[in-house]
């Protein structure tokens, strides 16, 4: 069902005979002659039109009446499912990492830039020693998160990333939620690609158990 | 064995008579499910997923033949049902640490589970404690083993150290209702993996063995991994790179798979080396000694201008068998161009032995290969440390005798526990040095078509009979009559009474009689056991194929052209196939290629080895080489296969090439030579880029080429010497090294642990006041040296081993040139 649909959006690329919701927007003919050209500019040059923005700006600061946020005073709230510098998340119950360094979110990236060593504890688990994100890279697409089998690596709100080196941006040690934060029950899960939906429990199927 | 046509699925193929329905139908890419079955291994019938239909009835693909005309259904409805039960009990209790698992998506559990479309579970049992286990070398996690025993039959059918072994699991019966309930081949195959887990037949805590590694090569989930990988790269990282062992003369097909080396560093570095284990086994050299590169910054160019300066200056070039065919061409047309000599030792005693050879048996090379020796069912040894001079040798011998229950015969002066631990149906005999001729002898003799073979030699080996009378003890039947009460119905009465009857009875009887027996005096030389014949006689039923491989004992022994000329006889008059180990990686690609000096002149490049210039891939030279796994070219193996090799790694330094270029040769790479070696020695005139390097589905074998065994002319003359009774007495050592060391390459490894060092028997340890740490002076009419004594448990007896692995230690200066020698030792 659900390819058929997708199907048809992308492949249904005949305008003329199929689709009636395509109609033909009136562009006019580029001139081929010179007069045609002069004219052209004439119209172009003495529109007007800049002095209908400008009035425009004029307008509203003599009213005192401004929409647009005073950044960076005043900032909007961003959207739980907002796609800016990465976190790492750590376990309600214990508050160690999530993480399991399993390396899909290196694998599955597109612009290449995570890059991931890991080695043996001693514990006898798998343990990250080196994480690494290469800001300069990243598109922000959001498939780390998405393929995270942990809900580990995720997207936080952290859009401010001028700075002399991004990398500073992602240090394993400051991506993870500090400590305190988790003390204090403040840690946000994220809500985009690769969270959990709300109809999860109905979608397991369970397995049963000898004990 | 003849072709026979069957029907898999509707597709008529051709295969052999009596090859396993799973087999033939890989060989002709059809698909049939099956994790437990091992290429080149006997059945083990744990996973049960090959069932297939053959004629109507269910069978096990991997351990059922195909007959002529079969007709075979590989899925039906029943068939689908067990597997699919299969598989969800494999998934049972299985750990869903598919994340973090080494295996990392090359897992068979996973593909199977997938193919089998598994979404749910309805099998349950309640889990016992599997804890990881350490054994060394090897790294068990019993939470993710499906016990299909792949690992324990490797282990036994290939390579022959029998160190695994299924042990009890200790978990709950299953419950009764799934007996039922379940598809039948399921339960059963439930019921046999909720019993067992893997475990060491030693009982020991730690891996005991030739450490081969090739158990965690051949396990399907991440239960065994190779201890230095554990979680250091996931499988999909990896690059592979297609190369050949460059450690010993097996060549065999690897691939190093490689990656950056951290987040830090982007040169590429060797995780580990993995192989197509179903067609070819590696052994610990080849599968853990893989960062012996010789890692070098950038050009060095004052040492570049010292080396030409050197090589204008020089008249020998001495060198090891450790380079490329392609750099042996660039030595020997340097050789031709310059008028150097090219010295190597032990290539030169392998290509005199070959030129020996030919003289009667009138083919350049040995008439077979190791797949022979795989496929025969007599293998004979003499002459080689087999274990450590060519592993894949003692593979073979191993595989020929548990897959085609076959038997060997292992003549060799060195007591060996490794090789009397590969099974019941091995016979050794550990003659004294310097008498292997007497073994050829005694295989002409027992084996050789006396009617053809020149009459000299059988009047010779008739000289070794006598009659003797010797008292055995029999035990005959001998008949008896004795008298027995029984009950019988009185015919007249009807009541049952007594009645004594006479009954002839057979009981053994032991009697002791005198026969007249053949005495063959060789067997008394040799030091064969009394039982021999005996035993020799009952292992040689049945058989119809034979090999015989022949080690580097017999290259360097004082009469080694006696003994060439006698392995010649024994092949032409005989059925056995021979098999020659060339000394090291490339003995045999050097000793075609080039043609080699005796002794030295003034002034000597070395080639990693000592000279007065010395280029080393080892990196303590004067001018950087790189090193095997840094090079493309071809290495000759023991199969006489020209085998391709690339580099797994980046080389910043100079190579030969360099320097050949720089004397008049010219080349923008050394790969250009591979078309161009000699042809009239067997070689083709093939581009190295056109070689191939991998295993079709039936196991044929597609690397490189094979080499033409080119036809030489003999004169007719089959006479050979007698041999003397020329013995080493005394004190006794013996140049070898141990398992899983070869060069001072393999000893650079990082996973190569082996202690270097005066190798001594536990058992002759206990008998003398030496103690293993204590340094000793070992003396010999050719030098002497220090070093400190190592027990070794994998060698027993009296004989000393002195290893040439470690350049600390210089063992050839005790050497004439055989490997044995009589030797002094004192504590220092």
């Amino acid at each position: 069902m659900h390819n058929e649909h997708i199907d048809k959006h992308f492949n249904d690329r005949n305008v003329t005979e199929m689709s009636s919701d395509y109609y033909l927007v009136g562009i006019e003919d580029y001139p081929s002659d010179n007069w045609g050209r002069f004219k052209r500019i004439l119209k172009r040059s003495f529109r007007g039109e800049l002095f209908v923005g400008l009035w425009v700006v004029l307008r509203e600061m003599i009213r005192f009446d401004i929409h647009t946020v005073r950044y960076p005073e005043e900032k909007m709230p961003i959207g739980p499912r907002y796609r800016a510098i990465h976190q790492m998340k750590r376990l309600w119950e214990s508050d160690t990492e999530r993480c399991i360094g399993c390396g899909l979110c290196e694998k599955i990236c597109i612009s290449n830039c995570i890059r991931i060593d890991t080695k043996l504890d001693e514990n006898s688990r798998k343990e990250v020693s080196e994480y690494s994100i290469n800001l300069g890279r990243c598109i922000f697409c959001g498939y780390c998160a998405e393929v995270c089998p942990e809900l580990a690596i995720t997207h936080g709100g952290e859009y401010e990333n001028a700075s002399d080196q991004r990398e500073h941006f992602t240090m394993y040690q400051d991506m993870l939620t500090p400590l305190d934060k988790m003390r204090a029950g403040t840690q946000v899960e994220f809500e985009g690609f690769g969270s959990i939906t709300p109809h999860e429990d109905e979608r397991v199927k369970k397995t049963p158990l000898a004990y | 064995m003849s072709k026979i046509t069957i029907n898999i699925d509707g597709k008529e193929i051709q295969t052999q008579e009596g090859e396993y329905i799973l087999n033939a139908a890989r060989a002709n890419d059809i698909f049939i499910p099956a994790i437990c079955y091992l290429t080149r291994c006997s059945p083990t019938l744990a996973c049960r997923l090959c069932l297939v239909e053959a004629d109507g009835k269910q069978v096990y693909a991997c351990n059922a033949k195909a007959k002529e005309g079969m007709s075979i259904a590989t899925s039906s409805e029943n068939i689908a049902k067990e597997r699919r039960a299969i598989m969800e009990v494999y998934d049972v209790n299985h750990p869903l640490q598919c994340g973090v698992c080494d295996q990392s998506g090359e897992c068979e559990l996973q593909n199977y589970t997938l193919e089998m479309g598994v979404d749910s579970q309805s099998y349950s049992v309640k889990d016992v404690n599997r804890k990881d286990k350490d054994w060394g070398h090897i790294h068990y996690n019993p939470g993710l083993c499906i016990v299909c025993e792949r690992c324990v039959t490797t282990c036994k059918d290939m390579i022959g150290d029998n160190a695994l072994k299924t042990v009890a699991r200790g978990a709950d019966a299953l419950e009764a209702e799934f007996k039922e309930s379940m598809p039948k081949d399921a339960y059963a195959m439930w019921n046999k993996l909720n019993k067992s887990l893997i475990g060491l037949s030693s009982g020991e805590e730690m891996l005991d063995c030739t450490s081969c590694g090739e158990c965690a090569a051949v396990c399907p989930v991440g239960a065994l991994v190779d201890t230095h990988f554990i979680y250091t790269s996931n499988a999909w990282e990896l690059k592979q790179i297609p190369a050949t062992c460059g450690h010993c003369s097996a060549g065999c097909q690897i691939s190093y798979d490689v990656k950056h080396t951290n987040i830090d560093n982007t040169d590429e570095k060797i995780y580990r080396v993995m192989n197509e284990w179903n067609y070819v086994s590696l052994c610990g050299a080849g599968r853990y000694g893989f960062d012996y590169q010789n890692e070098v910054k950038t050009k060095d160019e004052r040492a570049f201008k010292n080396a030409i300066e050197a090589f204008k200056k020089a008249d020998t070039i001495e060198f090891t068998s450790t380079i490329t065919n392609e750099e042996a061409f660039v030595l020997q047309s340097l050789k031709e161009k310059h008028g150097y000599k090219l010295v190597n030792k032990e290539a030169k005693a392998f290509q005199t032995f070959l030129n020996n050879y030919s003289e009667i048996s009138g083919t350049k090379l040995y008439g077979y290969d190791l797949e022979a020796t795989h496929n025969a069912n007599f293998v004979v040894s003499v002459g080689a440390a087999l274990k450590s001079d060519n592993p894949n040798a003692r593979y073979a011998l191993n595989n020929s005798m548990t897959v085609n229950k076959g038997a060997g015969l292992y003549f060799h002066p060195l007591k060996d526990p490794v090789i009397e631990g590969l099974g019941k149906s091995i016979m050794t005999v550990y003659h004294a040095p310097l008498q292997e001729e007497a073994a050829l002898y005694l295989i002409l003799d027992l084996f050789a078509d006396k009617e053809k073979l020149p009459s000299d030699i059988v009047n010779y080996l008739a000289s070794f009979h006598s009659t003797k009378t010797i008292t055995v003890e029999e035990i005959i039947k001998e008949e008896i009559t004795e008298i027995v009460k029984v009950m019988k119905k009185n015919e007249e009465s009807g009541e049952e009474e007594e009645v004594e009857e006479e009954k002839k009875k057979m009981v053994p009887k032991k009697i002791s009689k005198e026969v007249e027996v053949d005495d063959n005096r060789l067997l008394e030389i040799l030091g064969a056991d009394d039982k021999f014949m005996e035993n020799l006689e009952k292992n040689l039923a049945k058989k119809d194929s034979f090999a015989l491989i022949a080690g580097a004992d017999l290259y360097t022994h004082p009469s080694s052209k006696n003994l060439a000329r006698l392995l010649a006889l024994i092949e032409k008059y005989s059925a056995f196939e021979i098999t020659m180990i060339p000394t090291l990686t490339n003995s045999l690609g050097v000793a075609l290629i080039c043609e080699l000096d005796e002794i030295c002149g003034e002034y000597t490049i070395g080639y990693n080895t000592k000279g007065d210039f010395t280029l080393s891939a080892l990196g303590n030279g004067d001018l950087d080489m790189p090193a095997i796994n840094q090079q493309e070219g071809t290495l000759t193996s023991i199969n006489k296969r020209v085998n391709p090799t690339n580099a797994a790694i980046g080389y910043k330094g100079y190579e030969l090439n360099d320097i050949a270029n720089e004397l008049g040769m010219k080349a923008e790479h050394v790969i250009e030579y591979t078309s161009k070696l000699p042809l009239d020695k067997g070689f083709k005139a093939k581009n190295f880029d056109d070689l191939p390097n991998h295993y079709d589905n039936d196991g044929t074998e597609h690397r490189g080429y094979l080499l033409d065994n080119v036809s030489v002319k003999t004169n007719g003359d089959e006479s050979v010497e007698t041999f003397g009774d020329k013995k080493l007495e005394g004190t006794i050592i013996y140049m070898a090294n141990p398992v899983r060391q070869f060069t001072p390459f393999t000893n650079k490894a990082t996973n190569l642990d082996e202690v270097s060092g005066v190798y001594m028997s536990e058992e002759f340890l206990s008998k003398s006041d030496l103690k293993e740490g204590e340094s000793v002076r070992v003396k010999s009419d050719n030098g002497e040296l220090i070093a400190n004594i190592v027990s070794d448990n994998k060698i027993s007896g009296d004989i000393i081993v002195l290893p040439t692995f470690d350049s600390k230690i210089n063992s050839e200066a005790l050497f004439s040139s055989y490997r044995f020698a009589t030797a002094s030792i004192e504590r220092v």
